[in-house]
């Protein structure tokens, strides 16, 4: 029987387990202005919750400032606007940098956004080495499932080594990449397709920066990954199981790797979004509670759960409230926190682990067949893979194959009042009016913008260069200009 | 011999969550009706023009960040101005009651929320078509 702490680590990357360190608890959350997700967040960590994590608007994720034509109707919708350092200086305003871990949900413009909260550090005194946190830097998942690509794939994975790399020497306690299944699977994808389609980007970013010359064990002990976890209980619990051994394999044998640290997958862990039903709000909780144990159950590192009425709206203070409280529950009175991977032996739960061992294998035999990742990206082939999955669900959902309680089954006629979460009407035109007074006051930026230029058409790494330009307070949407001309923009063709 | 229904499918603004939106254009599809997907990150000018070029029987709108408002408005405000009258424009999404009021005054006539199945778009469309 395996050893939980041990090669290869299926049974969780500590021998303790939650015995000497409970998980992270980091609720997404961010919206609007930088004001109130400063207000958000402080409310957040007086309530006992131990790490940020940052959602950002779409405008941000794409690169557009919130005065932009394309922003309009976007601004601080699903999560908060950051066009210039002043937004981030004042979404931190109170909150120590030494003192949290801040994950940021950002991908194409993970280079900035970085550079922005390195900035904001140097600002409060705190030196990068103080800094500890994750960007997510995950832009395969994004040309998959997601959509908040920007360049095409091959600068877009520039980028994301220059990250790594940068952080390696200044900022060595930044997590770099967080390699994410999640917006796969919320795509529609199943547990299997999950653990490889994500190991098959884990793969993909590791050969990337070991073919700019890094040693593997220089940075993979800095690479995470992101699950899902869905409502199948045990299957879930197995994925997790199954996805740790893998990777410990393929680190091993494929890229050599020394550092233990480098073998252990460590991931944060979010419920399933697409399991929250509109219809009778309050079954969601229940739903979270069981997708937050089995996550606990397959050792996660740390954790977010959703709020019950995330199938309609941003959750309210209440509802945000209550989804902290659940895995507060779990970890303080439930008990099974005592025992490190408790299902260990278990005849089913160690018979579902190596099925999805081997299916997960097989997807990856067949990705490396077609000529990697990328490869199977740019054919569809994955983006079908995933549809296709969706598309018998919702047939078996038709059907009633698959019961959702309250949904095809048990429903009610009785619809949903839930308090909506409003954003401001004013906010665009406000936003619109500080940047002008911001560009105004800042002066010309032209210098900043043409060694940024330079720099993109050359090959050295661009962090320093976006770091002393975010520092003059160049904007997201004009950083990301200049690298639209020098890279080109990925457009995606994709039938049904 | 009488023409399938054709429906384009279409993601308005810079939200990329298109579960919904695929899910809904392989269904109609299945139910035997001509589907064209726009992909992500269209401009409403963009999804008028496929929609007239496609010389679709309707106009399915699916958005899910909130940012629905404007770009919907946008869209029935263009057709309006191209002079297509012939086009049902349905939606779909995450989208408030609240909303939905105002996007039926705008034209749109139904709207989808989540947990719809695809057996009742279907109906709607034979029905509406």
């Amino acid at each position: 029987m395996e050893v939980p702490g041990q090669f290869p680590y299926t049974r969780g990357i500590y021998p303790t387990g939650y015995r000497g360190k409970l998980w992270t608890m980091r609720q997404y959350a961010g919206f609007g202005t930088a004001r109130e997700t400063n207000q958000r967040y402080r409310y957040l960590l007086a309530q006992g919750q131990t790490g940020l994590s940052m959602a950002f608007d779409l405008p941000t994720q794409i690169g557009y400032d919130s005065d932009d034509a394309l922003a309009l109707g976007e601004v601080g919708r699903v999560g908060v606007a950051i066009s210039s350092r002043a937004d981030m200086e004042q979404v931190f305003a109170g909150i120590p940098l030494d003192q949290v871990s801040t994950s940021m949900t950002i991908n194409a413009t993970a280079p900035i956004l970085l550079a922005l909260y390195l900035v904001v550090a140097e600002e409060q005194g705190v030196p990068w080495a103080k800094l500890t946190g994750t960007v997510q830097n995950d832009i395969l998942k994004e040309y998959i499932a997601r959509g908040t690509y920007i360049f095409p794939p091959t600068p877009s994975l520039r980028l994301t080594a220059d990250v790594v790399e940068f952080c390696a020497k200044k900022v060595p306690g930044w997590n770099t990449i967080s390699v994410g299944g999640y917006h796969m699977r919320e795509a529609g994808c199943t547990a299997a397709q999950e653990i490889a389609f994500t190991l098959a980007d884990g793969i993909t970013y590791i050969q990337t920066c070991r073919d700019r010359g890094l040693a593997v064990d220089d940075f993979a002990p800095r690479i995470a990954f992101f699950f899902n976890c869905h409502l199948n209980f045990f299957e879930e619990i197995a994925k997790f199981r199954a996805a740790r051994r893998l990777w410990a394999h393929i680190m091993k044998k494929r890229f050599g790797a020394k550092n233990e640290r480098s073998l252990m997958l460590r991931f944060h862990t979010q419920t399933a979004g697409s399991t929250l039903t509109a219809q009778q709000p309050d079954n969601n909780v229940v739903r979270t509670t069981l997708e937050a144990l089995a996550a606990v159950l397959g050792g996660t590192q740390s954790l977010h759960t959703n709020a019950k009425d995330e199938a309609l709206t941003l959750p309210t203070e209440e509802s945000a409230l209550l989804a902290l409280r659940t895995q507060q529950i779990i970890a303080h009175e439930s008990g099974v926190t005592a025992e490190t991977d408790p299902l260990g032996g278990s005849r089913y739960v160690e018979a579902l682990t190596d099925r999805l061992e081997r299916e997960a294998r097989g997807y990856l035999t067949k990705i490396d067949k077609m000529g990697g990742m990328l490869k199977a990206i740019e054919s569809g082939y994955v983006y079908k893979e995933i549809y296709r999955s969706a598309n018998e669900h919702q047939k078996a959902v038709e059907s009633k194959a698959k019961i959702i309680v309250g949904v095809n089954e048990f429903t009610s006629e009785k619809l949903p009042q839930l308090k909506r979460q409003k954003i401001d009407a004013q906010l665009e035109p406000r936003r619109r009016r500080e940047l002008a007074a911001m560009r105004k006051k800042r002066g010309s930026v032209d210098k900043q913008l043409a060694a940024l230029e330079k720099a993109a058409r050359g090959t050295e790494n661009l962090m320093p260069v976006i770091v002393d330009c975010v520092r003059r307070q160049v904007t997201v949407g004009e950083i990301c200009r200049v690298l639209r001309g020098v890279f080109g923009e990925h457009r995606a063709s994709h039938s049904i | 011999m009488k023409r399938p229904i054709k429906i384009l499918i279409a993601k308005a603004g810079l939200d990329g969550h298109e579960r919904g939106a695929l899910v809904v254009a392989m269904g109609l599809r299945d139910a035997g009706m001509e589907v064209v997907y726009t992909g992500i990150r269209n401009t409403p000018e963009q999804i008028v023009q496929a929609a007239i070029q496609e010389d679709v029987n309707a106009i399915g709108l699916s958005s899910l960040s909130g940012g629905h408002a404007a770009q919907f408005a946008r869209v029935m405000q263009l057709l309006k101005k191209a002079k297509v009258t012939e086009i049902l424009v349905f939606a779909g999404g995450i989208i408030p009651d609240d909303d939905a009021k105002k996007f039926k005054k705008l034209g749109i006539q139904e709207v989808f929320g989540p947990g719809s199945s695809i057996a009742s778009i279907v109906e709607f469309l034979k029905k509406n078509v």
